[in-house]
């Protein structure tokens, strides 16, 4: 321990001091102390004083006190091998000394020191010892070099800057510098730090780093920003309204990593903004899996929380064939056809499908919190008959920790009251171990209860047997309390149970026999008729009984049940009265209830027992009693007075009693939301949410529609960050130009003009890729995003399409003034010549953009039928409108002509080399396209076969580290030949961005017509967002090369 | 979120705190101590301690506490699972996790929990990526920073962080290149006393090492895949491939990792590798019991059966034992009234067994209940349900590595009723 190193004089003095030494020496040597600290600190110097004084009447109570105590309040640490009485006094003298110390030691101009100084400072810390007088010591180092040294700077900052607000501010000049940093890690940290300066007077500032770092290139950054979100509203919620557009931006950001952290914002901030969902309910459930498990549970729950509000109940038609509920878990299928044959109206909503299906393979997850939160999911949305594929997932859980059981096991108890069938055939699971915890066990025996039934319980009987058995008493209590409510739930086994608790009512062991008694009271009440037997065996045992709960419930039989043993009961009475005084509350009061029940049967017998007990309970020091007792008095005794009463005592008090109902305690959890806090405490916990009931109608679907909306928001759901970067562009104003009389125009030289019309618009994968080829990093971040979404979504469901389809005539409507355009564009020729001469024009962000739109809808990777679909629907569109910012095609001649889609093959990367040809090259119109893609089997143009005068590109990320360096990203080009001649010499021409390091495949010697070849490049994007762009020569009658752009895929899919 | 975290030794002392929003004072914990006080096994406290104003979610492992602070909603769970990995990873980084580990490092402790945990939200809980932002102590680390003054602590963000693979790190080399795989089984039986199994189950697990230059991706394949119904997954596993041929696909973590585990469940037939005979008798009036108790192996497909290891809570007027064990060392304690017998292997020409006579409380009646008796045990290359590994195949890189595996079953939860 590195305080132990650095004990000072006094601290040995200390230490040497033997333990024998004296009480008078000792107080001493504190006033000494006394002294010397009195100038420094008057509060010390109170409680140093307080100390001595409770030291000289105790000296080892003192130095308990001084080490617990004083330490905190002081500020002070103990030495922790000081001994047990010098500790107090330690204490005080060390301390400081060794903040001097450390003081000089933060201040010393060597790196090393103040680094050891910071570790003893942040183990104080750890030891909850205040270290906040170090302040200005501190601060000043959070500015150094070392990253270690400031980052333990920043640790303390945290969590002192509260308490010392003005000096704190010193630092955050730093942290806004820190901001700029070109390393994201710094960047991230320092606004991690700077929001976690609880200083209010800040809040201005980190708004300002706060909206920054929103739009930061890095998604790490991004991340790091809506954390910061929380911690600025906890800080202050007037900037509530603010901070939710940042909610509302960063919510449409594409990445993964931002996910999880924006949704828990979203949940913290305004978590009744459900409108800010809408638009990216699709994209949430499509990234869900690859988004960080932590992000996974918060993004589910907030979307069972939606998904309540957005769709109708498909449970429906269940609440009407209520008997069929239990049987649809074993034969899901057959329920399935009943369903639609019996023509149920109700259709599950896509988008309610979409997130089942998504969230299904998280039930794999190693993170328990996962599968839980899918398990609950599943509960609060799925049609009842798909609920049961959580079961096994549950169960596994049961493997996991002793706290993970607990949770998993309290909510299925709950959810096997309401679905015995779904848990029933693992039941032996819930089977109890001697190991388990008590807890375990008593909620195991509580399912194991729950799931009980005619057929099962002589299995579950003969386990609670065993259980009954157990050294663990409490348990053995529980088990008594389930055998005697399967007794009442299953009418063909009441009797053997009861037969089985009045063989346990001669038990050794009390709680055992008190807790059978309790039970068979219970089912007595059920059925009495038959029972006198039981009483009397109960009423000869009660003299060994002596848990007072046992004796009560004892008395209270013989009352309730007086006229079946007559002869018993005034014996236990007599027996009674002799031990009153001595009995506990509970069974007085019972006494008193049967003295009063016999008076009213059987007064011959019992009448001056009776007077004797009220006498007794008169005079009782419990005020219950002595009230229970008047009453009682009142109304049995008649007299002048209260005649009237007296006469209805008999029906008062022998009034037929209902029979308990004995339930599960988890009969009623299910208010709450499973897998929350708020079921396991069963209350509710504070910022619960409630799970809304299903509307009766569901809301506008449409509402999910990305891009139905807004035309403009279609394309890039991140407008925001972009539309603020755009209008600097002198090319984006042409798009904007140009909107109007849009139709397709192909930019052919486009070599200098960088907005081209994209020819491969055909292609709705490729669509998708064109991109604004500069290397506006924001701008191009922004398609890459857009595109990836587009990919996403294409994987949604059929229905989709149909979506599609209607929706399309409303999106000709909303987005195309001129129905010229349409037209011109399904003669694509025509148009494409009238525009062809215009080549400056940017033809279409339009074109790529309701492309991409279409894309979203249909399943258009999945086949290639579906891309033709789309690209007849997708056409009329193409040049409707122009949205803000695009990506292009540029291409150097535009035939809209059919296309059809080369796969490209994948080879090994040694297969390529030997593949690769050689040649010479010659440069003539250069292609811009920038392409995003995520999905490794999805490819993307790179380079049209028309543009590139029958050489056709596409590339993948096939998503395998690179072989040439692992910083670089390997993409996976496929050259293909569609002339009649062979193309020689294909290779890499100009790049640019100089900065980025490419890896180039090796010359194509010659490439036969109709022959293909599929070559693997490494770029280094830097974690940046730019593209790539490079020139692809190659030799023939025909020059030709493309100015290529490629994009880093900035979020990515993930194994599942 | 996660509000703050304590962790309380087993007599009682937080000797580590660490908070992520404003401070919590440590007396919350009172509730605990009070909870911790009324529970008869430390095992017993609850896991969730509702308190007025805040909510404490523990975990108990090696015998510390970890108590996080809660002030709203939240998946108890997701804190739960939090605070296990937390555990891990102390023990990934200091090879065990004790009060005193900690204390040794306590600065790597808060730059640990400082990175995993940004404003109670977890933000990186990988092991890969927690090891490139803080590098584990070491000695010769300890030393060579000492004499050169740099420093514990990356200053770039781990590449994993932003890239597709997350959990693996980049720029791995290795002169030997080796990936081993461990197929580990426990069985958790109950075992009634006439020998009949009331439940079975298997828990399996695939720990992987792995030590692979570059980027490999790796395909697993097995014979009988279909025994892996229940299975969850290392998320680098592609689920996509799994569901589609039962292969599993991944680019595996640098070092230790558990590749997926998965559940054999008691539906079906599991074989019991061992059985035991016995016969525990207590005389009405007499302060003498007898106590005899055999093992013998049953369907171990030929594997021995080693480390075995029994124990058995006898009850509590059980004064002392005079038993005499064939093989192995036995030792009762009478305070505890714990009697455990280290067998050692299981010679099937030879059974072990343990027999002799129990001395009871003079005058007490004869104890109700029968002991439970739990059996541990290890058979090395055989995994109970059957499972194997088909091959393992490398793409991505051009080395040859070494591949092993291994098979083994071990007793879980096993334990026989004697009554």
């Amino acid at each position: 321990m590195d305080e132990g190193k650095k004990l000072h004089v006094h601290d040995k003095v200390f230490l040497s001091l033997p333990l024998l030494i004296s009480i008078i020496k000792l107080s001493t040597t504190a006033i000494l102390f006394y002294d010397s600290l009195a100038f420094h600190n008057k509060h010390f110097c109170t409680l140093a004083k307080r100390q001595m004084l409770s030291m000289s009447t105790n000296n080892l109570s003192y130095s308990d006190q001084g080490g617990t105590d004083s330490a905190v309040e002081v500020g002070q640490e103990t030495t922790p091998t000081s001994s047990n009485a010098g500790a107090g006094f330690g204490l005080f003298s060390v301390d400081f000394k060794k903040n001097e110390d450390l003081k000089e030691m933060l201040e010393s101009n060597k790196e090393s020191l103040k680094l050891e100084a910071m570790k003893r400072v942040v183990g104080l810390i750890a030891k909850g010892k205040n270290a906040s007088e170090l302040f200005p010591a501190v601060v000043k180092n959070v500015a150094s070099k070392n990253i270690e040294l400031k980052k333990l700077v920043y640790v303390y900052l945290v969590r002192y800057a509260e308490e010392q607000q003005d000096l704190a501010l010193l630092s955050i000049s730093t942290f806004q510098r820190a901001l700029k940093d070109p390393n994201q890690l710094i960047r991230a940290s320092a606004l991690r730090v700077l929001s976690s300066i609880r200083v209010p007077i800040i809040v201005p500032i980190m708004m300002l780093a706060i909206k920054e770092a929103a739009s930061d290139m890095s998604p790490y950054v991004r991340k790091t920003s809506a954390h910061a979100i929380q911690k600025l509203y906890s800080l202050d919620q007037d900037q509530k309204e603010l901070l939710i557009e940042v909610i509302e931006k960063l919510l449409k950001d594409k990445s993964t990593l931002v996910a999880g952290s924006v949704v828990m914002a979203f949940e913290e901030v305004c978590p009744d903004r459900i409108d800010l969902i809408h638009k990216n309910y699709r994209k949430l459930c499509n990234l869900l899996v690859d988004v960080e498990e932590w992000g996974q549970v918060v993004i589910i729950s907030m979307l069972t929380r939606y998904a309540r509000t957005q769709f109708t109940n498909p449970w429906k038609e269940e609440g009407v064939f209520d008997e069929r509920n239990e049987r649809a878990f074993y034969e899901s299928d057959e329920e399935k056809t009943r369903d639609e044959t019996e023509a149920k109206p109700y259709m599950m909503d896509p988008d309610h499908r979409l997130l089942l299906r998504n969230t299904k393979p998280l039930l794999q997850s190693r993170n328990t919190a996962v599968v839980m939160s899918v398990a609950q999911l599943y509960w609060h949305l799925a049609p009842k008959n798909e609920v049961s594929i959580i079961t096994k997932s549950l169960v596994r859980l049961l493997r996991s920790h002793r706290e993970v059981q607990y949770i998993v096991l309290q909510n299925i108890a709950t959810m096997s009251i309401q679905r015995k069938g779904m848990f029933e055939p693992y039941m032996k699971s819930f089977y109890v171990r001697s190991t388990d915890a008590t807890h375990i066990k008593s909620l195991k025996l509580e399912i194991l209860t729950s799931l009980a039934n005619e057929a099962n319980i002589s299995t579950i009987l003969r386990e609670f047997q065993t259980y009954v058995k157990s050294q663990d008493k409490q348990f053995a209590a529980g088990t008594i309390q389930a055998i005697g409510r399967c007794a009442t739930n299953i009418s063909e086994v009441t009797d053997t149970c009861l037969n089985g608790l009045v063989l346990l009512l001669s038990n050794r062991d009390e709680t055992v026999v008190a807790e059978s008694v309790v039970v068979i009271r219970k089912l007595l009440q059920i059925q009495p008729t038959q029972h006198s037997d039981i009483i009397k065996h109960m009423a000869q045992l009660f003299d060994n009984i002596t848990v007072p709960m046992a004796r009560a419930s004892i008395l209270w039989l013989m009352g309730e049940y007086c006229e079946r043993v007559p002869k018993i009961a005034p014996d236990v009475l007599r027996k009674m009265a002799k031990s009153f005084t001595s009995e506990e509350d509970i069974v007085k009061l019972q006494t008193v209830n049967l003295a009063a029940k016999l008076y009213l049967t059987n007064s011959k017998q019992t009448k001056l027992l009776t007077q004797y007990i009220l006498n007794l309970g008169k005079y009782d020091q419990n005020y219950d009693i002595r009230d229970r007792t008047r009453f009682i008095r009142q109304l049995i005794v008649p007299n002048d007075k209260n005649g009237a009463l007296s006469k209805y005592a008999h029906r008062i008090l022998l009034a037929p009693k209902p029979a308990p109902v004995l339930e599960s305690a988890y009969k009623d959890r299910d208010r709450y939301q499973l897998g929350t806090l708020s079921h396991t405490i069963n209350t509710k916990a504070s910022g619960y949410l409630e799970l809304s009931d299903w509307p009766a109608v569901a809301p506008d679907q449409s509402v999910r529609n990305v891009e139905v909306i807004e035309p403009v928001k279609e394309w890039a759901p991140s407008l925001g960050k972009t539309g603020k970067s755009k209008p600097a562009k002198s090319s984006d104003d042409k798009f904007y130009s140009d909107s109007g009389e849009e139709e397709e125009e192909k930019g052919s030289g486009s070599s200098s003009s960088e907005d081209g019309s994209s020819s491969s618009s055909e292609e709705s994968g490729s669509d998708a890729e064109s991109h604004v080829q500069k290397n506006s990093s924001q701008s191009s971040e922004e398609s890459d995003k857009s595109s990836s979404q587009s990919e996403k979504s294409s994987s949604e469901s059929d229905s989709e399409k149909k979506e599609r389809k209607t929706k399309t005539p409303l999106q000709k409507k909303t987005v195309k003034p001129t129905a010229k355009d349409s037209d011109s564009d399904e003669n694509g020729n025509i148009a494409k010549e009238a525009n062809s001469s215009s080549a400056e024009e940017s033809y279409s962000d339009s074109d790529s953009d309701s492309e991409s739109d279409s894309d979203t809808h249909t399943d258009s990777d999945s086949g290639t039928e579906h891309k033709k679909e789309t690209k007849s629907k997708a056409k009329p569109k193409v040049e409707v409108k122009s949205t803000k910012e695009v990506s292009l095609l540029d291409l150097g001649d535009f035939t809209p002509a059919p296309v059809t889609q080369h796969k490209s093959s994948v080879l090994s990367p040694s297969l390529l080399g030997d593949l690769e040809g050689l040649s010479l090259s010659n440069v003539s119109s250069i292609i811009q396209v920038s392409g995003p893609a995520f999905v490794p089997e999805k490819s993307h143009d790179l380079l049209h076969r028309m543009t590139g005068k029958g050489l056709s590109a596409q590339y993948q990320f096939p998503r395998q580290p690179c072989l040439y360096q692992p910083t670089m990203v390997s993409v996976q080009i496929s050259l293909t030949n569609t002339t009649d001649h062979p193309l020689e010499q294909i290779h890499i021409g100009d790049r640019s961005p100089t900065g980025l390091n490419m890896h180039c495949f090796n010359t194509i010697e010659c490439l036969e017509p109709e022959a293909s070849v599929t070559v693997f490049m490494g770029i280094d994007f830097n974690d940046s967002t730019q593209a790539a762009n490079f020139q692809l020569c190659c030799r023939r009658k025909l020059p030709l090369s493309g100015l290529l752009s490629l994009l880093y895929p900035s979020s990515s899919s993930s194994p599942f | 979120m996660i509000h703050s975290l304590f962790l309380v030794n087993s007599s009682g002392d937080i000797f580590l705190e660490k908070h992520w929003k404003s401070v919590v004072s440590r007396s919350v914990c009172d509730y605990f101590f009070e909870a911790q006080e009324r529970a008869s096994e430390p095992e017993n406290v609850p896991p969730v301690i509702p308190t007025p104003h805040h909510y404490l979610i523990s975990v108990l492992r090696h015998r510390i506490y970890f108590v996080a602070v809660i002030q709203s909603e939240v998946p108890p769970l997701f804190v739960i699972e939090f605070l296990h990995r937390v555990v891990d990873t102390f023990q990934d980084y200091f090879g065990v996790c004790t009060e005193a580990a900690i204390k040794d490092n306590v600065v790597v402790v808060y730059e640990l929990l400082e990175e995993m945990l940004d404003n109670g939200f977890p933000l990186a809980t990988e092991s890969n990526i927690l090891k490139e932002l803080i590098k584990p102590p070491t000695i010769l680390r300890t030393v060579v920073n000492t004499i050169t003054g740099s420093t514990n602590v990356g200053e770039q963000l781990p590449t994993g962080q932003l890239s597709v693979v997350p959990w693996r790190r980049t720029g791995v080399k290795y002169t030997n290149n080796e990936a081993y795989f461990d197929v580990v089984e426990e069985i958790d039986a109950i075992i009634d006393k006439s020998g009949s199994t009331i439940t079975a189950e298997i828990q399996g697990v695939i720990d992987a090492c792995v030590k692979l230059t570059g980027m490999p991706d790796l395909t697993l394949s097995f014979m009988n895949p279909r025994l892996l119904d229940d299975v969850s997954f290392h998320p680098c596993v592609r689920f996509k491939r799994w569901e589609a041929e039962r292969i599993l696909s991944f680019i595996p973590p640098d070092g230790n990792f558990r590749l997926l585990s998965y559940h054999v469940s008691s539906q079906n037939l599991v074989a019991i590798p061992v059985y035991v005979k016995h016969n525990i008798t207590f005389r009405e009036g007499s302060s003498q019991g007898r106590f005899e108790l055999t093992l013998g192996p049953k369907q171990t497909m030929g594997k021995g059966v080693e480390a075995v290891l029994v124990s058995s809570q006898l009850p509590r007027g059980v004064l002392n034992t005079n038993l005499n064990p064939t093989q192995g060392t036995y030792t009762f304690d009478p305070v505890t009234k714990l009697l455990s017998w280290d067998v050692g292997k299981i010679n099937p020409q030879k059974l072990p067994s343990l027999k002799g006579s129990m001395s009871l409380q003079a005058g007490a009646s004869k104890p109700d209940e029968n002991p439970t008796i739990n059996i541990q045990f290890k058979i090395q290359q055989s995994a109970l349900s059957g499972l194997k590994v088909n091959r393992l195949d490398m793409y991505g890189e051009k080395y040859k590595p070494f591949k092993g595996i291994k098979y083994m079953t071990k007793a879980g939860k096993f334990q026989i009723a004697t009554r």
